[in-house]
């Protein structure tokens, strides 16, 4: 009998099919999966309507107790002015300096007023009220009017309630206030109402795409093993990097769709822009997404069972989640953390994301960013390709 | 017919200094369909692992169908088929579905796909079930399905690892008489299995215990060649003449087997019913006679205790 013959060597279009296999097999086996199915919805859209309505690092109406020693009409006139700042709101009227102590440290206030006694005549002299200008050394004058004190564990409210210090009190006298010429003036670009959406939103799209996609190829290579469908297939003339590139392309979709959601719904429920940068926008997220899948591949590889798949998946998305500039600005951050975050696709991400949908930046500006997303895509690729082994040992 | 597929010379694997197959030797013909026979844990699988090119010899040579392996792993990849012992295509995937996959996989031309998908549902009967997810059919269509995939491509070469252990006497005789039409077809089988009777329908078997050959060649040269007589024996007090056999120098073995005791005599003995008769261990037996040997019998006298 003749051997039948069947090629052996390279040929592009027998590549294409057989990715085009696994590809097919792939979306068949994630369609019948309810469960991933539905994540792949849901994911973006709870976080999305969590992170935009619940986070808000403009601080609102902390509670706060008030200590008045003093029981004037100046002292009352004070607590209103504070509380129409909108930035604190009191909650409780206290007898002593100790007692709004006690209730900080109860938590049941995160600060508290302290009107002295004397505050009317403090009043009368402080220069906050401008009725002239006091001497630098003058001891008398610049005594402050009234004292907070404050639970300053939590920085934010800590700098709230700072913001308080400077506040003009004219509206005591009914005069208008001292104008004193600014040493700067500031114009706030890009986000000019400081709205925080507008920059979480952009933020979000890196944060559910690094967490879905590493997650979903990170379980790619093992759940064949696991389900006992990996001899089986290596025992197929499938090339490692064919297998690769077929198990990244349904998930390539699926993170298209879920940037979609976050900024088309992010433009609904919370008005962020989505810039005109249209397919900058797409290359970019493109080659995100694909760096992503990469890294979960790599991941896929090195994991022997799927819940190891999932705690690696956690080990990068909590970086990717507090360094690369979605937590916090990323120029805050010491050196040595900065260089883990440029390592990071997320970091490199979310700089090019908020400059296409919030500056009106292009891949042009932004090419070094996108030029190291497409090779850790590359590398990543090849590495997981190189690693997997079509040998059982 | 003479020429070989496979040749392995010294075949080892060792997993962290445990020898799971220990200096195997192997020729293989054409043609024939050739049976691993041995218990749990003999290293059948990790034989068959080693030939297709998935797990690397740590010692020896292995040579199948012209190509050393595991270095021409891939090109050979082609030419075999490989049915493995636990179900290993997609249980959620469709019969269609996980055939197609292979059919792309391997690069059957789309124009032929259909044909020789069909053609493969109709002779394993798979053609009302191929909308049936795999993962929720019975053992014995799952094994029809598993050997379709594995034959899809028209391998020269099959190997099929304890293909039968999930499936009633009746589909097993179906199936290897499906395996006959193949080898008849021209595509040479290497078949594990702990089974005498399947054994039995091979070519050549080689009767493997604790990762060593022990034995090989045709069934029936095998039985003829066995260095033991068969004895069979009947009487009311069978378990206390056993008992009693055993301790006996030249008894190789005794089983009973329902109504009669067969009890394996070294060949040393040259008259073994005169042998068995005359003693006082076999007092009360009804009757003595000397039967044909059976694979078992070989199995018993090759491997174990009753290795000689
Ligand atoms: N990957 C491995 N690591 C360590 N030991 C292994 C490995 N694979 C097999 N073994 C051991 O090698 C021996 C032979 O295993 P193998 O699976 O080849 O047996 P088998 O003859 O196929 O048995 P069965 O009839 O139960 O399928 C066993 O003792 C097994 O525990
Ligand atoms: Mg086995």
């Amino acid at each position: 009998m003749s051997a039948p013959k069947r090629p052996t060597g390279l040929s592009p279009r027998r590549s294409a099919r057989r990715i085009w296999a696994i590809f097919s097999k792939e979306l068949a086996q994630l369609r019948r999966d309810r469960m991933t199915f539905g994540m792949v919805i849901m994911i973006p859209l709870i976080q999305l309507i969590l992170f935009g309505y619940a986070i808000n690092t403009n601080v609102r109406d902390i509670p706060v107790a008030v200590v008045d020693q003093s029981q004037t009409g100046i002292s009352r006139t004070l607590i209103q002015i504070v509380q129409a700042t909108q930035v604190v709101k009191v909650t409780e009227r206290l007898p002593t300096p100790e007692a709004a102590e006690e209730a900080i440290k109860a938590a049941r206030v995160r600060a508290a007023l302290i009107i002295p006694a004397d505050v009317d005549g403090r009043l009368a002299r402080s220069s906050s009220i401008g009725l002239g200008t006091p001497a630098s050394t003058d001891e008398e004058t610049s005594r402050p009017v009234a004292q907070w004190i404050v639970d300053g564990s939590d920085t934010m409210i800590a700098s709230a309630i700072k913001s308080l210090r400077a506040m003009p009190l004219t509206e005591v006298f009914r005069k208008a206030p001292n104008r004193s010429t600014p040493t700067f003036e500031v114009s706030l670009f890009y986000n000019p109402e400081q709205r925080t959406a507008v920059n979480i939103v952009p933020g979000l799209v890196g944060m559910i795409l690094t967490m879905t996609m590493i997650m979903f190829t990170s379980a790619a290579i093992v759940r064949e093993r696991e389900r006992g469908n990996m001899e089986m297939l290596i025992n197929t003339p499938v090339k490692s990097m064919e297998l690769m590139i077929g198990k990244i392309i349904p998930y390539i979709f699926i993170g298209l769709i879920q940037t979609a959601i976050i900024l088309g719904l992010g433009n609904v429920l919370f008005n962020v822009p989505m810039g005109a940068r249209m397919l900058d926008l797409f290359v970019g997220t493109l080659l995100f997404i694909g760096s992503s899948l990469s890294l979960g591949l790599v991941l896929s590889t090195l994991a022997q069972s799927q819940l190891q798949a999932t705690q690696m998946t956690i080990f990068v998305l909590l970086p990717s989640i507090l360094l690369s500039g979605f937590a916090f600005p990323y120029e805050g951050m010491p050196v040595i953390a900065q260089y883990i975050a440029e390592v990071l696709p997320a970091t490199h991400f979310m700089r090019m994301i908020r400059g296409f949908v919030l500056r009106d930046a292009g891949l042009a500006e932004l090419h070094k960013d996108a030029l190291w997303l497409a090779g850790f895509l590359v590398i990543g690729l090849t590495l997981a390709a190189l690693r997997f082994k079509k040998r059982l040992d | 017919m003479g020429e070989t597929v496979i040749t392995a010379r010294g075949m080892t694997k060792s997993f962290k200094g445990f020898k799971a197959v220990d200096g195997m030797n192997l020729t293989i013909e054409r043609g024939m369909i050739y049976g691993f026979l041995g218990p749990n844990g003999c290293g059948k699988t990790t034989a068959m692992r080693m030939l297709t090119g998935l797990l690397t010899p740590s010692a020896g040579t292995v040579e199948v169908l012209g190509m050393s392996v595991p270095r021409d792993a891939e090109a050979l990849k082609y030419h075999i088929g490989y049915m493995t012992q636990a179900f290993s295509l997609y249980g959620d995937l469709t019969v269609m579905e996980n055939l197609k996959f292979m059919a792309e996989i391997y690069g059957i031309e789309p124009s032929a796909q259909k044909g020789r998908i069909a053609e493969l549902l109709e002779r394993y009967e798979l053609t009302e079930l191929s909308d049936r997810f795999a993962g929720k059919m019975s053992g014995g269509q799952r094994q029809r399905l598993a050997l379709a995939a594995a034959v899809l491509h028209e391998p020269q070469l099959l190997f099929l690892d304890e293909p039968t252990s999930a499936v009633d006497p009746e589909s097993r005789r179906h199936f290897w008489e499906q395996l006959f039409d193949l080898c008849d077809a021209g595509t040479s089988i290497v078949v594990s299995t702990h089974f005498m009777d399947e054994a039995e329908r091979c070519h050549r078997i080689a009767i493997m215990e604790a990762g060593q050959v022990r034995a090989d060649g045709r069934p029936q040269d095998l039985m003829n060649a066995m260095g033991a007589s068969v004895v069979e024996l009947e009487g009311p007090t069978l378990r206390e003449i056993r008992r009693k056999l055993l301790t006996v120098e030249g008894i190789v073995s005794a089983a009973q087997l329902g109504a009669r005791l067969r009890v394996l005599v070294s060949k040393s003995i040259s008259d073994p019913v005169a042998f068995l008769t005359g003693r006082a261990e076999t007092a009360g037996a009804t009757l003595i006679e000397q039967v044909r040997p059976n694979l078992e019998d070989v199995f018993v006298t090759s491997t174990g205790e009753g290795r000689q």
